[in-house]
């Protein structure tokens, strides 16, 4: 079977204080195995997945905010975040980490994967999907 | 195209049914389950919110989570309907695509 599906990946928690976001990156990066469309959006605590400067030395565990930095190898080009969470947050697109994926369509030029929407925007690429996969 | 969100969570406790609220589109429908159904209930500090959004999107409740807690019913907020199972199926099988928020 050929057909190519959108599946988008929907994070609304925050990265170390439950399983969710590890497992939702776990999980992107299968799908994207299969060479589906694949894009994420973060909204409410998920946010907070994205911010520089993590570092988990002190809590024992993996700080696994670099492998979304991985994702361009992937082919994962788009990664939503909802301007009103980051907002909310205190946060701005300065305080996330660089995403950046090479575009073939345009001579392998690296891009910026993260794309900073509105809320509105949000609900249009959540109807857009045929397939939503929540954490 | 609609899309059927799943809300499973109190939303004393939690975003989940506001941000649903906040991002679900005309025509779509929210099923509140487990948790969930404590946000169908009238006469709460969320109430008003509710039913100004329940204007554009059809509002359900899974009527067995909702016995599970004792809440009868009547205690909804006005136009929200119960469902079983097999309503949930129904619903499922209804719109293009489901979105849980956990």
């Amino acid at each position: 079977m050929s057909d190519v599906k959108k599946f988008l990946y929907v994070n609304r928690k925050a990265p170390y204080g439950t399983i969710y976001a590890l497992e939702s990156l776990e999980v992107v990066l299968i799908g994207a195995a299969f060479e589906q469309d694949v894009a994420l959006a973060f909204l409410d605590d998920g946010v907070f997945q994205l911010t520089k400067g993590q570092n988990t030395d002190g809590i024992g565990v993996k700080n696994f905010s670099p492998t979304f930095r991985a994702l361009g190898d992937y082919d994962v080009q788009k990664l939503y975040v909802e301007r009103e969470s980051l907002e909310e947050r205190g946060l701005s697109e300065d305080d996330l980490i660089e995403v950046v994926y090479e575009d073939e369509d345009d001579d392998w030029e690296e891009k910026p994967a993260i794309k900073v929407v509105s809320r509105a925007e949000m609900a249009d690429v959540m109807a857009d999907a045929d397939v939503v996969l929540s954490f | 195209m609609s899309t059927l969100h799943t809300v499973n969570k109190s939303p004393f406790a939690t975003q989940a049914l506001v941000s649903c609220l906040n991002h679900a589109k005309a025509g779509d429908a929210i099923l509140m389950i487990e948790d969930g159904v404590y946000g169908g209930l009238s006469g709460t500090g969320l109430t008003e919110i509710i039913e100004e959004f329940g204007k554009n999107v059809s509002l359900y409740v899974l009527s067995p989570d909702l016995d599970a807690r004792g809440l009868d019913a009547k205690r909804l907020i006005g136009g929200i309907e119960g469902v079983d199972y097999a309503g949930f199926v129904d619903l499922v099988a209804k719109h293009d695509r489901t979105q849980a928020w956990l």
